[in-house]
């Protein structure tokens, strides 16, 4: 009797705190941008000038000035990562204004000096970006959130920054005396001043005749992060969110579907360790949630797909086990030895399989971008809790009742006499 | 259910093998011949989806694309059930789009969209990572199956996994179905299900062994047979719980994972006959040729 205490009280603990804590977890998964709706961008990054090399700091710097813009247009937990040695993803949820963020965030305002020295002669009528080709300074040779506006003497507005590397500044200017420097924002030149005289103070200033508001909108631009390298939009997806709704839920349903329909048919095929097998298959689909919540993944489309695949394949553990424990008992061993020795042989079969998938999805999950990675990754944690709840734990259920004396007859397993040999 | 009889595997092998070296031909010619059929992913453009609350036709959205600029013969409309699918054949500028959201909500206020801008060698990317990353698990599953079982038991299921793979990409290529991002996702998916259904065979097969000594080509037959038997029931059952699962997901699963769920699907099949019709009788056929000189071929990292 006790055992069956024991095996009751299990599963009513275990279903209670499922119960009870479902609808709190599964508001706090994580939807990717396809189920709730939103917009992802993965650019490739450049060097600003030709000939330079992408650094792993660069890419990063990058990556979190664009986060800092995205966070300061408002945007709900944009998400930034750096990928291979040159690439950004950028994921943004819910955006209403979704053109404008994405031009905000596309706007290199890299705030570069540039000379004339080295360069062609200018044709006639040249860009003023085809006369000065040679970068001086670039954006981050600047102080961030450096510039402001202020007053020349004619009490025009200007916009001041300053310089870093005042060292730096002061050659650069030493060199260029009597000769042009141009200061641009990304390709539009904003003014070219002559050098008078080397500066010292590391302190330049944009003049042209501007508004105090044009004044303003330029400090803005530069103080929102120069961007250390040039983006290039290489793929984008942008999502309603009621399109997205529409997915999850049509997903999400026909999951559950299919689920009853496998449940239904454990239970039909296997009897009462059916019921045991449905039961751990529901922790195991709980866990599962439990693992997204507590990770704090992102649940993507290929995810919810391999979740419900991977209820499917977590089946076949109980499967093999179930199918071992009726040949034991068809091989005339009583119903606890064939339990035991069920549950001992197929548990080696089941690791072997599962660890060859597992290596699949580690190859997949290093190798994968993206999709593929979000795929891999709940393949992964869905085969260690499968071998957790579908082969501890109904291992661990289906002995309880066996020998609390409630699982003794054969045919409990779905075993007719009539096909028990003799020992 | 049990079977009393015991299926003869070795002898239906042989039509297995048939059908199969036929249906990699046919796949070949047809990769050869017409390659597969590109979805959005692996094409530079843009792709619209439009959700809507009523059905619209493809001529009450050409208006709206002459409202923006694009020509007729460079966007494809596809009207579908309250929804549509517009395929530009040039990537849209980012006024466009905002254009031509503008424009379809004045048909439907209720709209809802997704936009996909391709660039196709990221798609092209994606796809070569995903055969590296196949051979490299082929790799590892080798090392794995070769350390826990031994060599012929790696080499069959390396065969049978590439089989399956080949297989779906084949179908997908014969029958001119979309080939999208997720599909690669399917295929990766099939050759974990495919590897995991043919150990579990082979753990039978290597348990078998274990008992009793087999000196000649009969008694191999007459292990492998009665192995495949004794784990054919869980072979019949596992393939239906998944083919379930994925065929739900095809059914009744939203428009983005129908062409996923439909390779898995076909994938499952092909996992399934795969353990029992390719791997199995290829383990045996490595077998024999051990048998006969009593060296041991040398274990060959394929």
């Amino acid at each position: 009797m006790k055992r069956i205490a024991t095996f009751i009280i299990v599963v009513l603990v275990a279903a209670g705190i499922m119960a009870w804590s479902t609808p709190g977890l599964l508001n706090g998964v994580r939807l990717g941008l396809d189920l709730k709706g939103g917009f992802e961008i993965l650019y490739e990054a450049s060097p600003l000038e030709a000939g330079q090399k992408i650094t792993k700091q660069s890419l990063t710097r990058t990556a979190e000035s664009l986060e800092k813009r995205a966070n300061a247009l408002g945007t709900s937990e944009p998400e930034v990562t750096t990928e291979g040695t040159n690439r950004i993803r950028l994921k943004i949820a819910g955006v209403t204004n979704e053109a404008e963020v994405r031009k905000k965030m596309k706007e290199p305002a890299s705030l570069t000096f540039r000379s004339a020295e080295g360069c062609k002669a200018p044709a006639e009528n040249a860009q003023p970006k085809d006369i000065y080709c040679k970068v001086e300074l670039v954006g981050s040779d600047f102080v961030e959130n450096g510039a402001s506006v202020g007053y020349d003497q004619l009490n025009q507005p200007v916009i001041d920054i300053k310089v870093k590397d005042k060292k730096k500044f002061a050659d650069v200017t030493k060199r260029l005396i009597g000769k042009n420097l141009a200061i641009f924002l990304d390709d539009n030149m904003l003014s070219d001043p002559t050098v008078r005289q080397e500066l010292t103070d590391g302190k330049a200033q944009i003049s042209g005749s501007y508004s105090i508001e044009e004044a303003k909108q330029i400090r803005d631009t530069i103080n929102l992060g120069a961007l250390p390298l040039k983006l290039t939009e290489k793929y984008s997806q942008s999502v309603g969110a009621t399109l997205g709704k529409q997915s999850l839920q049509k997903t999400i349903e026909a999951g559950i579907i299919g689920s009853i329909v496998i449940l239904l048919f454990m239970i039909a095929m296997y009897r009462l360790p059916g019921i045991i097998a449905s039961f751990g298959l529901i922790v195991h689909t709980w866990l599962l949630i439990l693992v997204f919540v507590w990770a704090d993944f992102t649940l993507t489309l290929p995810g919810v797909a391999a979740f419900i695949l991977g209820i499917g394949m977590a089946v076949d553990a109980n499967i093999i086990t179930n199918e071992r424990i009726r040949e034991e008992i068809r091989n005339g061993r009583s119903i606890t030895s064939a339990v035991k020795a069920g549950n001992k042989s197929s548990f080696r079969t089941i690791l072997d399989s599962n660890i060859t998938t597992i290596i699949v999805g580690a190859v997949m999950f290093a190798f994968g971008t993206g999709a593929v990675k979000g795929f891999a990754l709940v393949l992964i944690v869905e085969i260690v809790l499968s071998i957790l709840t579908n082969v501890y734990l109904t291992h661990f259920l289906l002995s309880l009742l066996v020998k609390g004396e409630l699982l003794k007859k054969p045919k409990q397993f779905g075993v007719k006499e009539s096909e028990i040999n003799a020992l | 259910m049990h079977f009393k009889r015991e299926f003869d595997f070795v002898k239906l092998s042989k039509p297995a093998f048939i059908f199969s070296i036929v249906l990699t031909i046919a796949g070949i010619i047809a990769l050869s011949a017409f390659g597969l059929n590109y979805g959005v992913d692996f094409r530079a453009g843009s792709n619209v989806d439009v959700k809507l609350s009523k059905n619209v036709t493809a001529e009450e959205i050409q208006p709206v694309l002459s409202a923006i600029g694009v020509a007729k013969e460079d966007a494809h409309i596809t009207p579908g059930d309250q929804r549509v699918n517009i395929r530009f054949t040039k990537v849209l500028q980012e006024d466009q789009d905002e254009k031509l959201k503008a424009e379809i909500q004045k048909l439907d206020k209720s709209a809802s969209f997704e936009i996909n801008t391709v660039d196709p060698e990221m798609a092209k990317e994606l796809g070569r990572n995903a055969i590296y990353a196949v051979l490299i698990s082929c790799i590892g599953i080798i090392i794995y199956v070769s350390i826990r079982f031994e060599w012929r038991f790696a080499l069959a299921a390396i065969v049978a996994l590439l089989h399956d793979a080949f297989m779906v990409v084949a179908i997908f290529s014969i029958f001119r179905l979309e080939v999208s991002l997720t599909f690669i996702v399917a295929v990766l998916t099939i050759i974990g299900y495919s590897i995991n259904d043919t150990i579990v065979i082979f753990d039978r097969i290597r348990e078998n062994l274990r008992f009793g000594k087999q000196k000649t080509r009969e008694d191999l037959a007459k292990l492998l047979n009665h192995s495949v038997n004794q784990m054919l029931m869980r072979s019949l059952y596992t393939a239906f719980t998944v083919f379930i699962a994925a065929f739900f997901l095809f059914l009744f699963g939203g428009e983005s994972i129908k062409m996923f769920s439909l390779a898995m699907v076909i994938g499952l099949i092909f996992g399934a006959y795969s353990s029992i019709f390719i791997a199995s009788p290829l383990w045996l056929l490595f077998k024999y040729k051990q048998k006969p000189n009593r060296k041991a071929v040398k274990p060959s990292k394929a």
